[in-house]
């Protein structure tokens, strides 16, 4: 094409990967360390770290917001599980009708924006006393980080056999014993990446907290945003360094997880 | 006489289990998807119907009773609508149009094998785990009248003053916005795609190439066929994100005229409770776009899910 060999073209899109990856980034990582870096200087001239000081102070707006985050991906993905589990197990081990539906009111809230649905249920929020708690908050993620668990443990379930724990039943164990010892055991690994989705799915939302949360209720999103609009530089780049720190250390923890048999995006065609 | 009760015990406790049999089969799957559906249709599919309802202005657990349709009147007369309207599609519609093609393009490449190969995947999904939110500042850093790009622009020669290089945000044409969302969303589409090629094998392009078919030809005729089906559905699920994502254009775009979603807040903060209503049948509008989109999607059978947002 256009007299260039194939090799050159092929080169060309991997350059313009990497440099799509990592171009962007580098303003990004200089501005994490400098608080004053005016046009036209290529090289900043004040070096500082007072935005990394800031994020440990008690009384900043991101500290407790770093807080709150952590505490509701956390509780949220912690209820997701008893939920998940069983609709899981039901998608991933039965045939029944309806199926199809079910799926589909599950894929629905991944694909429908936040907004209409944080609108539509915050006057049932307000009337309830929902609304700017945490409790409101983690409720209403729910209905996003739910989907996740159930399908990435549907996906464990249907290459599970039930066998196990018919033996295990036969034997003498309890329901409750054959779950803890036979079901968890066999579904860990599905539960450690599915909680992971679902504890950065939480991590990351933004509109759902920003509406039931009413501002009262503050997580590491909305002051990377209010930062981001304000325009300090300086400190927006660390608090996104913070916000991205979980799903880099998800991507490397679970790209070793993962090596092996099915190897790094294997969890995309579910 | 005591080992006959324990036998007619164990008999009624056989009997027990068979009845709890039955009823597990019967109940089972419904108890197990309970949880789950009532969560769905309690946030989700009520989340709808209220966002309908109070268009409408008919909600009776609030205590709203008037049925009316004066909101949308309202509504269609409005300019920001229109051209809110306008300017999600615009940006949607060109960010994933673009997105695709570079999301082709690259996994094509990306199947080959080469050296440094893990390396460029390990990249695409460090792309794929950074926030839209984080993106939008990466691209605020490197595109505005002071980013890093005008500053090199400036260290060239190529420009002599602050305003000479071409606003990039905050821009009439979206170019920021569609740079943000292109980012992300070619690792994204990339991945599927990538995931296609390689599901599909290569006998079909080795036969076409036996048969002498140019590279043009195998792309045309053997490749696109077998990946479009899943494109298609990954188009639409990133079409449905965009159109309804309302942090970076707020981010990055201008206020007037501003996107759909972004209008839709607006009317939403606003004190005056007609614009309340407004808002809700701004967003009845993109949950009718979305479900038009996503009724094309449900035909798909195979079905991914962004693990990304």
């Amino acid at each position: 094409m256009f007299g260039l060999s194939i090799r050159f073209w092929r080169n060309a899109v991997i350059v313009g990967i990497v440099a799509s990856a990592v171009l962007p980034m580098i303003p990004m990582i200089v501005w994490c360390f400098s608080s004053g870096w005016y046009f036209p200087n290529l090289i900043p001239e004040e070096w500082s770290i007072r935005g990394w000081v800031y994020i440990t102070e008690p009384y900043s707006r991101a500290f407790p917001a770093l807080l709150n985050s952590l505490l509701i991906a956390g509780a949220v993905t912690l209820i997701a599980f008893p939920i998940g589990i069983p609709a899981a197990r039901a998608l991933g081990l039965y045939k029944f009708r309806g199926k199809r539906i079910v799926e589909y009111l599950i894929l629905a809230p991944l694909i429908v924006p936040e907004l209409p649905m944080a609108i539509g249920i915050h006057i049932l929020f307000i009337k309830y006393g929902l609304a700017n708690t945490l409790f409101g908050v983690m409720i209403i993620h729910l209905i996003l980080v739910v989907p996740y668990v159930v399908l990435v443990l549907a996906g464990v379930f249907a290459n599970y056999g039930p066998e196990t724990e018919q033996s295990a039943r036969t034997l003498g164990a309890s329901p409750l014993r054959v779950f803890f010892y036979v079901t968890l055991p066999a579904i860990f690994p599905g539960m450690v990446v599915g909680g992971l989705f679902a504890f950065i799915r939480s991590w990351r939302t933004y509109v759902f907290t920003l509406i039931i949360g009413g501002g009262v209720v503050e997580t590491l999103p909305l002051v990377v945003f209010s930062f981001i609009g304000e325009g300090d530089n300086h400190v927006s780049a660390v608090l996104s360094v913070l916000f991205i720190a979980p799903a880099i250390l998800m991507l490397l923890f679970t790209a070793r997880y993962l090596t092996g048999e099915k190897g790094r995006g294997g969890f995309m065609g579910i | 006489m005591a080992q006959q009760d324990s036998l007619a015990v164990g008999a009624g406790v056989k009997r027990l289990f068979r009845i709890r049999r039955m009823l597990m089969e019967r109940l089972g799957i419904p108890l197990m998807l309970f949880p789950l559906m009532a969560i769905i249709l309690a946030l989700f599919v009520g989340s709808g119907v209220f966002v309908i309802g109070q268009s409408l202005g008919y909600l009776p657990v609030i205590g709203l009773y008037d049925f009316n349709l004066d909101a949308y009147k309202s509504i269609l007369q409005n300019e920001e609508f229109w051209w809110g309207a306008l300017v999600s599609f615009h940006i949607a519609f060109t960010s994933t149009i673009i997105s695709t093609a570079l999301a082709i393009i690259c996994a094509l490449t990306l199947r080959e094998t080469f050296f440094g190969r893990e390396v460029i995947s390990f990249l695409f999904q460090l792309s794929l785990s950074i926030p839209h939110m984080v993106v939008a500042l990466a691209v605020l850093l490197l595109t505005t009248q002071a980013g890093l790009m005008a500053r090199i622009a400036y260290a060239l020669g190529l420009t002599d003053d602050i305003s000479q290089f071409p606003q990039l945000v905050f821009d009439r044409y979206s170019i920021g916005i569609i740079l943000v969302y292109v980012l992300k969303e070619v690792p994204f589409m990339g991945i599927i795609i990538l995931a296609i090629l390689q599901g599909v094998g290569r006998e079909h392009e080795e036969t076409a190439t036996t048969l002498g078919a140019s590279r043009w030809q195998r792309f045309r005729h053997v490749i696109l066929p077998l990946i479009a089906p899943g494109t298609l559905s990954a188009f639409i699920i990133v079409f449905a994100y965009v159109f309804g994502a309302f942090e970076i254009p707020y981010l990055l775009g201008r206020t007037d005229p501003a996107a759909l979603p972004v209008v839709g807040f607006r009317y939403y903060l606003d004190v005056d409770l007609n614009a309340r209503s407004e808002a809700m049948t701004l967003n009845v509008f993109i949950l009718f776009i979305i479900l038009v989109i996503t009724g094309f999607y449900m035909r798909i059978t195979r079905l991914y899910i962004r693990k990304d947002v």
